[in-house]
């Protein structure tokens, strides 16, 4: 496909083109990851950020547009480790936490060497008043993750000395190291939270590399090093090796692509569609670096089993079954952010069942025509042989619209007709909250391979499930199920407990199901080193390592 | 117009009346054109191509050589050639088709939006300039506020409240209509001001006729140049306007063809890799508006030259 | 006079009140809120969201909200944006300098295309110096001036590698950065607002024209310049000028798309991100400060054809 685009060039510019771009395939960064360079200090990194903060408070937003620009600031008590963004090590914390055997005690050693941005040393009190902000809000303070630390006891996270913090559970939790590497969990001052618990809403003051400079609204977001950071790489050099940073903020898609193409920004860290990789590897060549992953993005054909008849589980197979999800991959990959064909988890992650499993799901695969016999036959003996319905989806065009339109394609070759509904993104989501919808596309985002998070839009709808399960069934089964998992401590077995679910919820239940997963591509100039493509756009934002060559 | 019963000699009367009127009329109406297509080029040339363009959608099953909504991945991306005279799209659908169905949606959506904005100012217009008073006042204050209210903030009202998608262009036509009523009624309002204090206004109220009777037997055709004239130029404005929110986000969608929807996303993001994707669409609007306005500057000239509609 | 000022004056109040009226009812009436639309595909329990509506005061009755703002208002507080928490105020004031300084570029350029073209098309009427400037004119009118816009500057980075600067600079610090980010936005807008202005000031030049004095000033000698600059010039240039103005004040908040394709941090865009966040106090403070610059620039317009035209006298 790539050689098909250029035909359209010039000869001589193709020959350029083939020459010197850097195939945009395989994961392994082409310039920067490199053991062999030495990390230069200075310099000041300009990216793009294509949504503005809403607040300032880390703990209460949800955007990448949040962490981007703030991460920097601020340090968690735990980390993804920025050259194997599967592991996590310790960020302010001296070490993993050690466990204790009935693993309902997590004591956690911590750095006695971290400084606030305002000289003051952090200690275990920062981090208790931070767990306790987080975990329990005090009435009038917003924390939508506190759900995923629900294990934690009431007064469960105590100082037991300056430098140690401990955690007690109700239960075993198989999530909660890993969310203890949140990278919403910026550390706070526990005198500046005594003092105003909303003052980080507004306000930037954190122990991260860089130090806060300005902001103006709409336009850029500066941080400048903290010269006392306490971090230091394996040469014992001081980090973070950069200067400063500065983040622009870019909404307009083909503004983002001329922003980087004329050099006055180096990279944007959410990611670009293969069109405009093309368009920047052919307009800069070897200065252009690339990076692509499998991405913890996915949608979600969601029929609303409220909705006759999509209370008929043959016609929620029938609308799986009719899509051909290897074909789908085989085209979109080539004009949207979509690839892989996976389930409930990422494609390729550390909980994806094999290939040859997936495959024996309904819709999964990879005969497309014997599988759309199949569909065929369901709706006829559903006595829907002409179903038609509305396809709710919202206005946003990558990758919404193209998965809408090959799905609704896939539908059309069964016999089925659905006419694309597209809402603003604000009505969309008040109609997918009211139930207001026949079929719609919903979709999903997450920092971290986990099941707790992949699954939480598969609870009850009148349970857990609340606000997050747009196919508003109630099963009871199914939520037994999902409890079971998160309670399983041993990564093989709770691994196979996950394969169950979803071949229950996908197939034998066929509530809801992914068309695609999303695929992550970051072109960005080469001098850019030091960063390393994950599976989120959440994670590994701290900009502690990253450095610029020239 | 009127359900009074009226007595049946001046049925008889009107009827001759009637009759004699229309047959100056068709002989007026083609002196009109055969002089107008002689002294206004321009104008003719923007006839031509809004000709073209009616024809085209006219015609659009048998003149495009592709299905323009069949999704087709094999030949997604393809350089204009014999068989693609404009090339695909990324979904492989013949982007020449879409243009040739495109003029639909902008002839329906420019049409319908002029013709109930501009209708609907009509009647805004003569009213307040009938009845004067109270009832001008309270039109002219809504006008006002229609006017000074951020464009955007309607057209986004409109489709987000009442929805978007392929078979909800009304809305879209809707969200175009409401801008165009207060430019429309407040010039209808002046020029029918001057007719409403004309003798002859004051003499068929004397015999006794209906306000309604006399607004629109009298006074509605007396402003119909202008109202013609505004027609047209409004046309051309909704078709760009269609555009524009369609850009945006917020007007027709896939896979309805559109040239507005067609420069939105994808026609922007391939502007390298498949130039024809943005540059064909943006031709069609522009000589599309360009018809639009070339003829009604001209038809503006020819029926009344001291109109001044920007 | 002045009861006619003062009148004048007045009348802007209920224009105003129907327009705040009219925002608050129109964006309460559109489905979708800001609490929804921030936690949209995040694993955000209901509580989560009912708690911020709460706090952000959404949960009350409408007529509750309205007298709120209402109040508000009367002690000139436009209150917090709901989707930052800063100021209203603080929000526009950044954006403003940029619409203004846009506006106020793109206005010149148009004068200085329009008037000449406008006038010389007026004079030479239906020969092809008219029709060519005709044809220029409409043209601009035709072309969608975002879709010029993104032409543009993908010309100017393929052709020389330049791009617009990405960051405002205000003018009194950097002259150059502050024009080179402008003039593209600038010419894609001037283009589209002189053609408006070139059409009108050749409709009425031709109509002074027509006068009986403009003849017999013609017909007594005096040179045809002389004669369109001294006399048909003036007393063309009011509905110009009010052309001019009303456009310069559809400018200030209407650059939605072109702010977008430019990356403009103005206050069309900011309108836009309001509308689509639901960010109801910044809303209804935007509206009513675009339909406030409406409604004055209405006003001095009509009060400069009372100054400059004396035979127009209102009582």
């Amino acid at each position: 496909m790539f050689n098909r685009q250029i035909a359209a060039f010039p000869v001589a510019l193709a020959l350029l083109l083939a020459a010197c771009t850097p195939a945009p395939k395989g994961n392994a960064p082409t310039q920067s990851g490199t053991a062999a360079e030495q990390p230069q200090p200075g310099g000041t990194l300009t990216f793009i950020v294509n949504a503005e903060p809403p607040s300032f408070d880390g703990h209460r937003e949800t955007t990448f547009a949040l962490l981007h620009p703030i991460a920097p600031h601020y340090s968690t008590l735990y980390k993804f480790d920025p050259n194997d963004l599967t592991k996590v090590i310790p960020d302010v914390a001296a070490a993993m936490p050690e466990i204790s055997a009935d693993k309902l005690t997590y004591t956690i050693k911590l750095r006695t060497d971290v400084k606030f941005h305002d000289g003051s040393k952090m200690t275990s009190d920062d981090v208790v008043a931070t767990y306790n902000k987080i975990i329990f809000p005090p009435t009038g303070v917003l924390s939508p993750r506190a759900g995923a630390y629900a294990a934690v006891d009431t007064n469960g996270i105590t100082a037991a000395a300056p430098d140690t913090v401990t955690f007690k559970l109700k239960y075993p939790s198989a999530s909660f190291a890993t969310n203890l590497a949140s990278p919403w969990n910026f550390i706070y001052s526990a005198a500046k939270l005594k003092a105003d618990i909303h003052w980080y809403e507004k306000n930037i003051m954190g122990t991260g590399p860089f130090t806060y400079v300005s902001n103006t609204k709409g336009q850029d977001w500066i941080g400048k090093k903290f010269p006392d950071y306490f971090g230091k790489d394996k040469n014992g050099v001081q980090l973070p090796y950069l200067d400063g940073y500065k983040a622009l903020i870019i909404t307009d898609a083909s503004a983002e692509v001329n922003a980087i193409r004329s050099k006055q920004a180096a990279i944007e860290f959410r990611g670009f569609t293969p069109q405009q990789r093309d368009t920047l590897s052919g307009a800069l060549g070897t200065s252009l670096a690339i990076q692509e992953a499998p991405w913890i993005c996915v949608n979600y054909v969601v029929p609303n089993t409220k909705k006759p008849p999509f209370d008929d589980v043959r016609v929620r197979q029938a609308l799986t079954l009719a899509i051909d999800r290897y074909a789908g991959s085989t085209a979109l990959q080539k004009i949207t952010i979509v690839k892989d064909v996976g389930g409930l988890m990422r494609p390729k992650g550390p909980f994806a069942q094999a290939d040859a499993d997936l495959q024996k799901i309904a819709g999964f695969g990879t005969d497309g025509a014997a599988n759309k016999a199949k569909a065929k036959q369901l709706l006829a003996d559903a006595g829907q042989t002409n179903l038609t319905f509305k396809f709710l989806n919202r206005n946003i065009t990558t990758p919404y619209e193209p998965v809408a339109l090959f799905v609704i394609d896939q539908w059309k070759q069964v016999g089925i007709t659905a006419t694309h509904d597209v809402k603003e993104t604000s009505a969309y989501q008040a109609d997918l909250r009211a139930g207001n919808f026949e079929v719609a596309l919903d979709f999903n985002c997450d920092f971290l391979d986990e099941p707790d998070l992949q699954l939480a839009k598969f609870w009850s709808a009148s349970g857990l499930g609340k606000g997050l399960n747009f196919a508003y069934y109630d099963d009871a089964t199914l939520d037994k199920m999902i409890d079971g998992q998160g309670r399983e401590t041993d990564p093989a077995k709770r691994k196979a407990l996950v394969a169950d679910i979803e071949k229950y919820a996908m197939d034998t239940k066929a509530y809801q199901y992914p068309v695609l997963w999303w695929y992550r591509i970051i072109p960005y100039l080469s001098i850019v080193r030091g960063w390393r493509i994950g599976s989120n756009h959440y994670t590994n934002q701290d900009l502690e390592t990253v450095w610029l060559g020239k | 117009m009127t359900e009074l019963a009226r007595p049946a000699v001046r049925d008889a009367d009107d009827t001759a009346r009637r009759r004699y009127l229309e047959s100056t009329g068709r002989r007026r109406f083609v002196r009109f054109w055969r002089e107008f297509v002689r002294r206004r080029p321009l104008g003719t040339a923007g006839a031509v191509l809004i000709i073209v363009m009616l024809l085209t959608a006219a015609f659009a099953d048998r003149i495009a050589p592709y299905d323009p909504v069949e999704i087709r991945f094999s030949d997604l991306l393809q350089g204009p050639s014999f068989q693609h005279l404009l090339g695909t799209d990324p979904f492989g659908r013949d982007v020449f088709s879409r243009i040739v169905y495109g003029s639909r949606t902008a002839l329906l959506v420019g049409f319908s939006a002029s013709f109930v904005g501009c209708t609907l100012g009509l009647v805004l217009g003569v009213v307040g300039a009938y009845f004067g008073g109270k009832v001008d006042q309270l039109v002219q204050r809504l006008m006002d506020v229609l006017l000074s209210f951020p464009l955007i903030v309607i057209a986004i009202a409109v489709v987000a409240a009442l929805g978007t998608g392929e078979d909800k262009i009304a809305n879209v036509i809707a969200a175009i209509t409401v801008p165009i009523i207060p430019r429309v009624a407040r010039v209808v309002r002046s020029s029918a001001l001057s007719i409403v204090n004309m003798p002859y206004i004051e003499a068929t109220r004397a015999v006794g006729s209906g306000a309604v009777r006399i607004m629109f037997r009298h006074i509605a055709p007396n402003v119909f140049a202008p109202y013609l004239i505004m027609l047209t130029a409004f046309l051309g404005q909704a078709i760009l306007l269609e555009a524009s929110l369609s850009f945006l986000g917020l007007g027709v969608f896939e896979p309805t063809p559109s040239w507005g929807l067609m420069l939105r996303g994808a026609g922007m993001q391939f502007l390298e890799q498949a130039p024809w994707l943005a540059i064909a669409p943006g031709v069609a609007i522009s000589l599309a508006v360009f018809g639009f306005n070339l003829f009604g500057d001209s038809l503006r000239d020819a029926l009344d030259p001291r109109l001044r509609t920007a | 006079m002045r009861r006619y000022v003062a009148g004048r004056l007045l009348l802007m109040i209920p224009t105003l009140v129907g327009v705040a009226i009219l925002t608050f009812v129109i964006m309460r009436a559109v489905p979708g809120d800001i609490v929804a639309l921030k936690y949209a595909g995040s694993p955000v329990p209901q509580s989560v969201i009912d708690d911020e509506r709460h706090q952000l005061g959404l949960d009350k009755p409408m007529w509750a909200q309205f007298t709120d703002w209402m109040g508000e208002i009367a002690h000139f507080d436009l209150g917090t944006s709901l989707w930052t928490g800063h100021p209203v105020v603080e929000e526009i004031l950044v954006r403003f300098p940029l619409s203004l300084e846009l506006a106020i570029i793109a206005t010149l350029l148009a004068i200085t295309i329009a008037i000449p073209l406008g006038v010389l098309a007026a004079v030479r009427q239906d020969t092809w110096t008219d029709y060519a400037i005709r044809l220029f004119s409409i043209g601009g009118l035709a072309m969608p001036s975002f879709w010029i816009g993104l032409l543009m500057v993908l010309a100017t980075i393929t052709f020389f590698g330049w791009a617009p600067p990405l960051v405002f600079t205000a003018i009194t610090d950097d002259p150059i950065a502050n024009l080179s980010q402008m003039v593209l936005p600038a010419l894609s807008v001037g283009y589209r607002y002189s053609a408006v202005s070139m059409r009108m000031t050749r409709s009425t030049v031709l109509e002074v024209l027509r006068e009986d004095y403009v003849r017999t000033a013609r017909a007594k000698g005096v040179s045809d310049s002389i004669v369109v600059l001294r006399h048909a010039l003036r007393n063309a240039l009011l509905p110009v000028v009010t052309v001019i103005s009303l456009e310069f004040a559809f400018l200030i908040g209407g650059l939605v798309v072109t702010e977008q394709v430019f990356n403009l941090n103005g206050i069309g865009k900011l309108l836009v991100d309001a509308v689509a966040h639901r960010d109801y106090t910044l809303i209804q403070a935007l509206v009513l400060l675009l339909a406030s610059v409406f409604v004055l620039i209405n006003f001095v317009v009509d009060m400069a054809y009372v100054v400059l035209d004396p035979r127009i006298r209102y009582s």
